[in-house]
């Protein structure tokens, strides 16, 4: 009995993780192509950027500061980066979930393992490995 | 070309990209690569930036379904994160030392070999004696099928984790899943029956892309302007895929796409030889 009971709550768990992985999927989703849309409206009618010469992207599209800044400002180009920023925290997030799920079971090394896998995640944000 | 035309135009590709890539089984990124290059003539970096992206929608959005089905081996996907995650964070750092038509002649190259690896005979067999290692770092677990519950064990460990560890730097380097050497090393290697392997795999790309696009967004790699239609292309392209596959045999289909993508790998590497990137 008390292995069924530890059993579903693990199930419990794994599909919380799933739907977290969709909520953030959607919400991505979403706010790109609201984006996306202001960014046509707006700026639709302009000629392509040129993409075929890597420049690299400003300060306002790749920091947490010039993207909120931007959103802050109603430009569209940086909420469609707020929708890239949402999906790329969306598997971090499960992996900090997991941690969670990890610790209630009590399983160390588990906890153990997540918390690796996280630390390589954020060493790689705020490593200063851009260059 | 205006910049609403481009973006439709975008859209329907990445739709397509999306589409092929949930049919073949090789995931939306590897495809949108080729595409961005050799069709929009978007710089290679430009392309790796939106392709990670691409593959984090995919799998965080499949990987749902696959969770609550029961399939997914949460705890090895766990595990193998270490080394993709690392490899990837390597690959990432490695990325600013490699030419960009290196890059582009050994995406070529994955390019062939994920095609031949989702044409070949998968391995379907639950083995039922594990290794040390697995038995140590709890890895050994069951998956639902039609004739009921299936319990797996896992050979290898080591060699499995070594091949993730590679699978983690071309993710890194080429801004692609990687879902077939995943797969090879969770299904040849470690001896995993088919659809957990392939799973599990789709549960650790998001993860696993992630890791590599914090550095490749700090470093200016992601353009909002072709980052919403790719993902939102992408997206609806795997979705109908997803549909599309359980009302046809996807069997022939794949050979001949894989065929496709054959020959537009060889174009990758022909040009990377050229110094066309």
């Amino acid at each position: 009995m008390n292995i069924f009971k530890k059993m579903l709550g693990d199930r419990d768990i794994e599909l919380l993780i799933g739907k977290q992985l969709r909520t953030g999927v959607v919400t991505a989703s979403c706010i790109a192509l609201l984006g996306g849309i202001f960014y046509l409206v707006q700026q639709g009618a302009a000629s392509v950027p040129d993409y075929s010469h890597f420049k690299g992207e400003g300060a306002e599209y790749t920091s947490f500061r010039g993207i909120f800044h931007g959103v802050a400002a109603g430009n569209a180009t940086e909420f469609i980066q707020l929708g890239v920023l949402v999906l790329l925290a969306t598997p971090i997030l499960r992996i900090f979930f997991s941690l969670i799920a990890f610790a209630l079971e009590k399983d160390r090394l588990y906890v153990f393992i997540t918390t690796l896998v996280l630390g390589i995640i954020l060493f790689s944000m705020f490593g200063g490995l851009k260059i | 070309m205006n910049i609403l035309i481009f973006s439709l135009i975008l859209l329907a590709g990445a739709y397509v990209a999306g589409l092929l890539g949930s049919l073949t089984g090789l995931g939306g990124g590897v495809i949108l690569i080729p595409l961005l290059t050799l069709v929009f003539h978007v710089d290679i970096r430009y392309a790796i930036g939106v392709a990670l992206l691409a593959s984090i929608a995919n799998s965080s959005g499949a990987a749902t379904a696959y969770i609550k089905e029961g399939i997914t081996n949460i705890r090895l996907g766990m595990f193998l994160e270490i080394a993709t995650t690392a490899g990837a964070v390597g690959g990432a750092l490695l990325a600013i030392f490699t030419p960009v038509n290196t890059i582009a002649i050994l995406l070529g190259v994955v390019l062939i070999f994920s095609a031949a690896m989702t044409i070949r005979k998968k391995h379907e067999h639950a083995e039922q004696t594990g290794s040390k290692l697995s038995y140590l770092l709890k890895l050994n677990s069951s998956y639902p099928t039609p004739t009921g519950e299936v319990s797996y064990k896992l050979k290898n460990v080591a060699g499995g984790f070594g091949i993730m560890l590679i699978a983690g730097v071309l993710s890194g380097l080429l801004g692609i899943g990687s879902g077939a050497l995943k797969v090879l090393a969770m299904d040849s290697t470690m001896r995993i029956p088919f659809k957990v392997s392939t799973t599990t795999s789709n549960f650790m790309i998001g993860v696993t892309a992630a890791a590599s696009a914090v550095v490749y967004l700090q470093r200016g790699y992601i353009d909002p302007g072709m980052a919403f239609p790719v993902v939102l292309g992408v997206l609806g392209g795997a979705f109908t895929g997803a549909r599309l596959l359980t009302f046809i045999n996807a069997r022939t289909l794949r050979i001949i796409f894989c065929a496709a993508i054959t020959f537009v790998a060889l174009e990758m590497i022909y040009n990377g030889l050229n110094h066309q990137f």
